[in-house]
């Protein structure tokens, strides 16, 4: 199949029935209605399942009940919907389900706006609902890879058996670029006989399936937060995922961007260069696990001057640019959160002192 | 080589639609592309606009302030936009509904009576198409030939409106041809 | 000799935490034997509330989802749109479907879902500790309304099987009650009727059981009994308030 010239959130609604995931509940919210919209028409060409629920509450839930017993299932929203199944995220991601979560974001906090902004990075990589859970999270830079994530992410949210979260933005979703679904990226779902409620005669094994959260016991409740943190430590080995941008050989600044910020940034130390100005670039594609290791070896590298994180928001991936960093060089940070994403004009005023 | 080209009038004039065009000429020329509109409120009866982004390289920022091109069907995006086009860049102003100039020595302005050709053809409807075959005829960035395959695609789930539409093409590329 | 009893398959040996007098187990009970009547065990998935009956999935022996307070009908929703040939259920008391999940089970009835909530509704938050719920009478005690609900101040009880039965999608909405044998045999006999439209693919249904809770209302068990008979069955008349077309 040739490039096909869409919009990112019909993109991302292809991309999961491409990936073999046809089960989407949602509830509209703007910058990312075309995604329910589109499916509304596309699922039932696939004989698959659409449903409009009445709340990003229920929409949640409805996640829970279909991944628990055993189909593969995805939402789309944005930030103040994200906001509403944070407390369906924090069960899922106990009850160990597999399910997968896109956000398209927008400016917060409150209302905001619903232009494109990062100001979910906390939400997404350090929780949002309540108690120790962690959601694997991966962020795009454009509509290729949000279908190449969303592709990626569903035998992702099976590998681990829990939830990962797309962290797009508006205008990700919103802008049109060609794009191809790559068939390495199509995968069948994973055998869940052994945990999914899909009913005691579809299975071999003939004792039940229970999916829960609740463990009153203390002693059980520990070893199930301590399996959880386990298998985050895994992610941490196993599923790191970031781009180096001139880094091959000596620069004066290292930049940490991800998502469509990291374009313009792109540009910028395009346009440094050709001023002979030499400055690198790492950008996250996971933002949990985080690529603390690559950041630390990459300001370790002689002439770094110094490490600034470039973000729409106002000063969250700083904390683990910061934290990767560990002193070796100083770290800044710019940002905008108010929706006008910077000129690579304006990163260069900004990044230009830091090399001196 | 990069080029931007900003489509942009009012809501209904088919702005989105000849952007979507272009977009879909250049990616068909095998070059990078990038189509951003302008979402939100302003979307509902305002201003419509969208950028288009075309490369022979991967696309970097696709926030341009100052675009190359533009495409202005109506007073206020010629007001909103033609102080930000880069010098030497084509200006296309519909002059059935703007009565002022881009006010710019360094582009190229090129003045097309799209509503007025477009009524001629019969209906206003197609008067986006006269601006979009215009600016391709001018600005050159995608072949002719490839515009009204797309112009065709576009239209081909309804296809008594494709003869039009290739004929508006046409008095646009006349326009800019014998300016 | 005739086997002439045998124990309900759908239940397991576990004994219940209920508190003596609570109408739980009775449900409990009237739920498996219908599972079993209707020998749809082995594609049965009940969905336990927030509230007492949290613990509920340890008393079936069949697949079980546990929910998070109020969403029962919402995770009930996203089994049955993507597995249509499973059988249904969710178990919930009056806070969890008639306060914090009464948007959940409004939407899912007027859909027309084609699962059965079993809804208990005994007047108060068992769980919490005995708080006032949204259909706790007139004037009742309970640990949030020490003197007594004052409906000028709350509104009044809400009667829930009724509320429903106004939505216009077609369903099978009934309200019996757990306190006395004559009444258990209706209850069951509207249960299965609920379970079998299910299997019909006909309708959304609710049972709503009328149902004790001697511990948080300061009662014996017999003394809550007899106030349920008088209070309750005088405010929420028993019977069946909608029934398909």
């Amino acid at each position: 199949m040739g490039k096909v010239l869409m919009k990112g959130n019909e993109a991302i609604g292809e991309a999961a029935i491409k990936a073999g995931c046809f089960n989407y509940f949602a509830y509209p919210i703007t910058p990312q209605s075309e995604v329910a919209e589109y499916l509304s028409r596309r699922m039932p060409e696939v004989g698959g399942v659409f449903l409009q629920g009445e709340s990003e509450v229920a929409v949640g839930y409805m996640l829970f009940g279909a991944a628990g017993c055993g189909a593969r299932v995805f939402t789309t929203s944005s930030s103040p919907g994200i906001s509403l199944m944070s407390e369906a995220l924090s069960y899922i991601s106990s009850a160990q389900l597999p399910a997968v979560f896109v956000n398209i974001v927008r400016g917060g906090p409150g209302l905001g706006g619903i232009l494109p902004s990062q100001a979910d990075y906390f939400q997404a990589t350090k929780g949002g609902g309540h108690g120790d859970y962690r959601l694997l999270v991966l962020a795009p830079d454009g509509v290729q890879e949000a279908v190449e994530m969303v592709m990626m992410a569903f035998p992702l949210a099976e590998k681990y058996r829990n939830p990962v979260m797309i962290l797009g933005d508006g205008l990700i979703g919103q802008m049109m670029e060609p794009v191809e679904f790559p068939d390495h990226l199509i995968s069948e779902p994973s055998n869940k006989d052994d945990w999914a409620t899909s009913g005691m005669d579809t299975r071999n094994r003939k004792d039940r399936n229970l999916v829960k959260s609740l463990f009153l016991n203390a002693e059980l409740l520990e070893e199930h937060n301590r399996f959880l943190k386990a298998k985050y430590d895994r992610m941490k080995q196993e599923e790191i995922r970031y781009e180096s941008y001139n880094t091959d050989g000596d620069y004066k600044v290292l930049i940490v961007s991800y998502g469509i910020i990291s374009r313009v940034c792109r540009t910028a130390i395009d346009m440094f260069k050709t001023e002979g100005l030499e400055v690198g670039m790492i950008r996250p594609q996971t933002l949990f696990p985080f690529p603390e290791n690559a950041i630390k070896e990459a300001v370790s590298k002689s002439g770094c001057k110094a490490a600034i994180s470039i973000e729409l928001s106002m000063g969250q991936m700083v904390e683990d640019v910061e934290r990767s960093v560990q002193g070796v060089c100083p770290v800044h940070w710019y940002g905008k959160a108010g929706g006008d994403v910077p000129t690579p004009e304006e990163i260069m005023g900004v990044v230009k002192p830091l090399s001196k | 080589m990069q080029s931007e080209v900003m489509f942009a009038g009012f809501g209904g004039q088919g702005i989105l639609l000849i952007g979507d065009i272009f977009a879909h000429a250049a990616m068909e020329e095998g070059r990078e592309v990038a189509w951003i509109p302008s979402y939100g409120p302003e979307m509902r009866g305002g201003t419509a606009y969208c950028l288009v982004v075309t490369s022979d390289r991967p696309i970097g920022s696709p926030i341009i302030r100052n675009p190359m091109h533009l495409v202005a069907m109506n007073r206020p995006s010629l007001e909103k936009f033609a102080p930000m086009v880069k010098t030497n860049g084509v200006v296309v102003v519909n002059s059935s509904l703007i009565p002022i100039r881009a006010d710019r020595s360094d582009v190229d302005e090129l003045l097309v009576p799209a509503n007025d050709i477009a009524k001629d053809l019969g209906t206003t409807k197609v008067a986006n198409i006269v601006a979009l075959g215009a600016f391709v005829a001018r600005s050159k960035i995608v072949g002719f030939d490839i515009l009204r395959q797309c112009v065709k695609a576009m239209f081909a789930a309804k296809e008594k409106l494709i003869p039009i539409n290739l004929e508006a093409l046409e008095q646009g590329k006349k326009v800019a041809e014998e300016a | 000799m005739a086997k002439t009893f045998k124990k309900t398959a759908a239940l397991s040996d576990q004994h219940t935490h209920y508190c003596p007098g609570c109408t739980h187990g009775v449900i409990h009970r009237l739920v498996a034997e219908v599972i079993d009547e209707l020998d749809v065990r082995g594609r049965a998935v009940g969905i336990a509330p927030v509230g007492c009956a949290v613990l509920a999935y340890n008393y079936f022996t069949f697949d079980f989802q546990e929910a998070a307070h109020g969403r029962a009908p919402a995770v009930a929703t996203g089994i049955k749109r993507v597995r249509p040939d499973l059988i249904v259920f969710t178990y919930q008391g009056d806070g969890d479907l008639a306060s914090i999940g009464m948007g959940e089970i409004i939407h899912s009835a007027n859909r027309g879902e084609k699962f059965t909530s079993i809804f208990v509704n005994n007047t108060v938050y068992g769980m919490t500790g005995g708080q006032m719920a949204p259909t706790t009478l007139s004037d009742q005690r309970t640990t949030t309304s020490p003197s007594g609900r004052d409906v000028a101040d709350v509104g009044m009880p809400i009667k829930v099987a009724e509320l429903i039965s106004a939505l216009e999608t077609p369903a099978y909405i009934a309200r019996q009650s757990a306190i006395k044998p004559k009444y258990i045999v209706r209850a069951k006999k509207a249960i299965k009727k609920a379970f079998q439209y299910q299997l019909e693919n006909r309708c959304f249904s609710l049972v709503e059981i009328v149902s004790t809770c001697p511990t948080n209302w300061g009662m014996t068990p017999i003394e809550a009994v007899k106030w349920t008979e008088e209070s309750m069955h005088a405010y929420y008349p028993l019977g069946e308030i909608k029934t398909p077309e």
